[in-house]
């Protein structure tokens, strides 16, 4: 069951991260946006870590890409001011180095192959909350320091005046 | 069971469709849209090979790294509006006050 799962969510991934880079409205690239996030989340589900999944769908499809819809809303560019993109030789170029860097990157890891853990229950909430509040208890609070510093960032840089 | 290299090559699918965003658009919007997305691949990679070995820490790495993107997408859209306030562009070819 699961390659069946994995390749129609993993399918749906890379085909809304397509239409996120190619679409030119930011509009319909936040919609793909979302669309790419919960196939990501679905395969997180596939992997057992059903506390990151849920994780994903509140804070990203939740909050950050809301934030990403306020933000087109609020500034509103009209269609006729967004920048034009014209395909160019360069731009291919990129193209064909990030396809290199993709093949380089499946080559590197086509023998990764770990031992099979017999029950996993690594992605459980008892698991993730038992080693984040353990071994993982000071990056957990300088987390909280970090998201401080970003909500007092993006007050002060988006106030009328800088 | 899947083989746990089919997940690190959609990742780094993933990743490569990110960057390949980051360095072709112009708009500023999609280029904060496609680093989301590069550190969204990232993540793929962190919690299958944290699930396959038995291991929480792929998942804390993951948490982080979710962290972390939702820090960057306030600071960076606030940048946002604020060179829009100043700019009227998201273009950002026509940014270029900082180029020698």
């Amino acid at each position: 069951m699961e390659p069946i799962l994995f390749t129609l969510f993993g399918a749906i991934a890379v085909g809304g991260a397509l239409l996120v880079v190619t679409r030119k409205n930011p509009m319909s690239a936040a919609i793909s946006l979302i669309l790419s996030l919960f196939a990501v989340a679905a395969l997180f589900v596939l992997r057992q870590a059903h506390f990151l999944a849920a994780i994903q769908v509140i804070v990203y499809a939740g909050a950050v890409v809301v934030l990403f819809i306020f933000v087109i809303m609020l500034i509103n560019v009209p269609e006729n001011r967004l920048p034009v993109e014209k395909l160019t030789v360069y731009r291919l170029l990129g193209v064909v180095a990030a396809g290199l860097l993709m093949i380089e990157g499946a080559v590197a890891s086509r023998n990764f192959s770990a031992p099979a853990a017999a029950v996993n229950e690594a992605g459980s909430v008892e698991a993730v909350g038992r080693a984040l509040f353990t071994d993982y208890l000071l990056a957990f609070e300088v987390t909280s320091v970090l998201l401080l510093a970003a909500v007092v960032g993006a007050t002060v840089l988006a106030k009328k005046k800088i | 069971m899947m083989e746990p290299s089919a997940y690190l090559i959609l990742s780094g699918i993933l990743f490569a469709i990110g960057a390949v965003g980051v360095v072709a658009r112009k708009n500023a919007l999609i280029i904060l849209m496609s680093v989301e997305l590069m550190l969204n691949g990232v993540n793929v990679a962190f919690v299958a090979v944290g699930s396959y070995l038995g291991d929480p820490t792929g998942g804390i790495f993951a948490f982080m790294v979710m962290t972390v993107a939702a820090a960057e997408a306030a600071v960076g859209l606030s940048i946002l509006i604020a060179i829009y306030r100043l700019k009227e562009t998201i273009d950002i070819t026509e940014l270029s006050v900082l180029k020698w």
